[in-house]
């Protein structure tokens, strides 16, 4: 077990170290995650980091990622594992010309039958199995991070399908056998809650909720991915973000609009948040054109607010 | 320590957290790793284990906040210590001995150490103390109260597991004696008893917070779902609204799910011929058709006049958690005329869009022709062969023209026509009650007395797509 994990304490260091500001929560789901030997479930709004999460813990365990994305349609084919039907086929065509100088020597069709049986766990073999991410992980010699991403867009079915790999952390491939995990991976599912998901699905793993984090919390992330950014600013900033939260919008502002903002301002040199500039470089913070018209009058309150609230914290 | 997770989630169900047996385990192997030291750790980490969704969290965190609770006079967290405090009878906190009888000073012991006066003792000896009374009040079976008002009881039980007999006896010897030391002797002992009886009631009112309040509440629950929708009273509307709110929460996980449907061994030539074109047309991969299963679509039409008075609140309440997770439903309202409620069921929170319905277009004389006239002239379109229409209402048209023929249209148009009857069978077709004329053009026509009746009727109707 890497020294990372030995401590809840030393997760959130590392994960720090790899600019992965971590809140209690997070850090003792990971370490609960690798003692208990359980997936963990990430629920939450899009943007606070839940994938984000997983390519971190992997960096800064220097641990293999292995990232298999959910949608519709998803089957074990894609999932778990393939047959090469191309190299099986080419097999069969090489069999198809030997095939008549093994039978040949042979007197009986018992004998035929014998010398031929022995070929056949040959063709359903190692060397013709794709691995795809989900056995890819199992057969990881140090430890990974297997990442699966947006459960909630599969369907059932493959829900049903995860469930012997999240438990027992196995596969079972009916030609071969159970193929089990040397050590097991840390598994990081994550879900936007488009649907609810299975409880046989959830009692399997950690349920970890990220929220919007706090603003102090907030500035400390922004500050570790946009490090160029005057703390004048950044505090003006997210204070302004924070605000904008509680307005009456469809789609709030995360936490990766916030970065994608400060880096905004970095590149314009600014250095203090004023109504035009607020306006100008709104539309990196709001997706929706509707939220955006909702915003249009509350612009220059909401930007006093923030400057206001910056000076009596500073 | 087993004993502190157990109790801790059995709360937690009694919360409506559902704990299985398996997260119990995975709590235990926690707790093991955890351990007690840091309060603030074993909370996130039972809350990772334990509660999985959001709205569970936030019942884990306040269970967890009751159950593990520390009094201020002792900032130590490790409040649970059951194997340790075996010795805390005879406890180290016992400066004051003058009566005699062990069991006496033990008493005087935990009284003082409960109110931090301990000595020698401190916060620890008052560890011990409520680990002790805890015990008590367990064995005392305090875990099984379920009113307030037994919390008297418990609290008796518990200080005679304690055994607070001797020192009662000693209290009453001493106040038959008149000299002054007596008199010192048996203030000292009253207060003693005094603090004692605080301590254990605190505890006690503690396993009702955490056991009694839930377990009434939910049986009171159960009540109300099977009550007759006329006598809801207003005391039940919370509770009606969180078990209609899980209801409908329920119907929507349960029909939103599975939305194509697998059609066995009907290939789809197609897509086969196209998934193995890489391997020479030789149909490896065999692809199926399969149809997609078309999402709700609900015109809900409900009857809110004076003549549905007494049902109208549930059935507005029943339209706003449908609202909140049918995505795709209109929902109209209508006495005389029909009205769209879908801006104040969509804006308001649910007792400001109650009053607004009752207020704008409740009230006057149910008129079920005029409403469907309306529906016809304007609302026609979203009546599809996709549409489930669910009515809502006594089917008593005050003796106005009933419009079967709009009726017969309309259910001609829709996919189902589904009604949802408030009164029952044997009064169908009385009076001015037209129920049994619209019943034969209905696919389904439900007699709904309680909360449980709707569930299943909604469910039926949901189930059809």
């Amino acid at each position: 077990m890497p020294a990372e994990l030995s401590s809840v304490e030393a997760i959130t260091a590392a994960l720090a170290s790899v600019g992965y500001i971590a809140t209690r929560q997070i850090s003792t789901a990971i370490y609960l995650a690798q003692h208990l030997r359980k997936p963990v479930l990430i629920e939450g709004p899009a943007g606070v980091g839940k994938t984000e999460l997983a390519v971190s813990a992997a960096k800064c365990l220097s641990f293999p990622l292995l990232r298999l994305q959910c949608y519709e349609g998803l089957d074990d084919s894609k999932a778990l594992y393939e047959w090469k039907y191309g190299k099986q086929l080419l097999y069969t065509q090489i069999l198809k010309d030997k095939i008549g100088q093994l039978v040949g020597e042979k007197d009986s069709l018992r004998e035929a039958f014998g010398k031929l049986s022995g070929f056949q766990d040959l063709f359903f073999s190692r060397d013709f199995l794709e691995p795809r991410p989900l056995l890819q992980a199992m057969e990881q010699k140090s430890g990974s991070v297997l990442l699966i991403d947006e459960i909630d867009k599969s369907e059932e079915a493959f829900e049903a399908l995860l469930l012997e790999v999240l438990a027992d952390y196995q596969v079972t491939i009916p030609e071969i056998g159970t193929i089990t995990a040397q050590v097991p991976p840390i598994v990081i599912l994550t879900s936007n809650n488009t649907r609810e998901l299975g409880d046989a699905l959830k009692r399997r793993c950690l349920h970890l909720h990220i929220g919007y984090p706090d603003a102090a919390l907030e500035r400390d992330i922004v500050r570790a991915r946009v490090p160029g950014l005057s703390d004048k600013l950044l505090a003006q900033m997210v204070a302004f973000v924070q605000a904008l939260r509680e307005e009456n919008i469809r789609k709030p502002p995360s936490v990766a609009e916030a970065v994608d903002w400060a880096r905004t301002l970095l590149l314009l040199h600014a250095s203090v948040l004023d109504e035009a500039l607020v306006r100008d470089t709104l539309n990196v913070l709001i997706k929706r054109e509707s939220d955006i018209q909702v915003l249009d009058d509350r612009v220059v309150p909401l930007t006093r607010a923030a400057l206001e609230g910056q000076k009596k914290g500073g | 320590m087993e004993r502190a997770l157990n109790g801790f989630i059995r709360a937690l169900r009694l919360a409506g957290v559902e704990a299985s047996t398996a997260e119990t385990i995975d709590a235990a192997h926690t707790l093991a790793l955890v351990g007690y030291e840091s309060r603030d750790a074993l909370k996130a980490s039972l809350g990772l284990v334990l509660a999985k969704s959001e709205t569970e969290k936030q019942l884990h965190d306040e269970v967890f906040d009751r159950y593990f609770q520390v009094a201020e006079a002792a900032p130590s967290p490790a409040a649970q210590h059951d194997d340790d405090s075996e010795e805390g009878k005879t406890g180290d906190g016992a400066p004051e001995s003058t009566s005699g009888d062990p069991r006496i000073d033990a008493l005087m012991a935990l009284a003082a150490s409960g109110d931090g006066q301990g000595g020698g003792g401190g916060a620890a000896a008052s560890d011990q103390a409520r680990a002790q009374i805890n015990r008590a009040a367990t064995e005392a079976g305090a875990d099984e109260i379920r009113f307030q008002t037994q919390t008297s009881y418990y609290v008796q039980r518990t200080l005679e597991r304690l055994g607070i007999q001797a020192l009662e006896a000693r209290l009453v010897e001493l106040l038959n004696q008149s000299t002054s030391a007596a008199q010192a002797e048996a203030a000292q002992l009253g207060a003693a008893r005094d603090r004692l009886r605080r301590m254990v009631r605190a505890v006690i009112d503690q396993r009702y917070e955490l056991y009694g309040r839930p377990a009434t509440e939910q049986f009171l629950t159960e009540v109300a779902l099977e009550k007759s929708l006329a006598q809801i009273s207003n005391a039940d509307m919370p509770r009606m609204k969180v078990a209609v709110a899980r209801m409908a929460k329920r119907l929507a996980v349960k029909h939103s799910r599975r939305q194509r449907v697998q059609l066995k061994g009907q290939l789809d030539i197609r897509r086969t011929l196209r998934a193995n074109a890489g391997r020479d047309g030789v149909p490896f991969d065999l692809v199926f058709r399969y149809k997609r299963r078309d999402k709700p679509k609900i015109v809900a039409v409900c009857d809110v006049s004076g003549s549905v008075s007494a049902h109208v609140r549930f059935l507005l309440l029943f339209l706003y958690a449908m609202n909140q997770t049918v995505t795709d439903l209109r929902t109209f309202a209508f006495s005389n005329a029909l009205y769209d409620c879908e801006g104040p069921l969509e804006r308001l929170p649910f007792e400001e869009a109650m009053a607004h319905i009752l207020r704008e277009y409740g009230g006057g004389g149910t008129d079920y022709g005029a409403a469907f006239e309306t529906l016809e002239s304007d609302y026609w379109d979203e009546i599809t062969k996709r549409t489930t229409v669910l009515i809502l209402g006594d089917g008593r048209s005050n003796n106005t023209p009933p419009r079967l023929d709009l009726f017969r249209e309309m259910a001609d148009r829709a996919k189902r026509v589904v009604w949802l009857c408030t009164e029952a069978p044997p009064r169908w077709g009385t009076g001015d009650s037209y129920m049994l004329k619209y019943a034969p053009f209905c696919t389904h026509v439900a007699h709904v007395a309680t909360v449980t009746d709707l569930e299943r009727a909604v469910d039926e109707v949901l189930e059809a797509y």
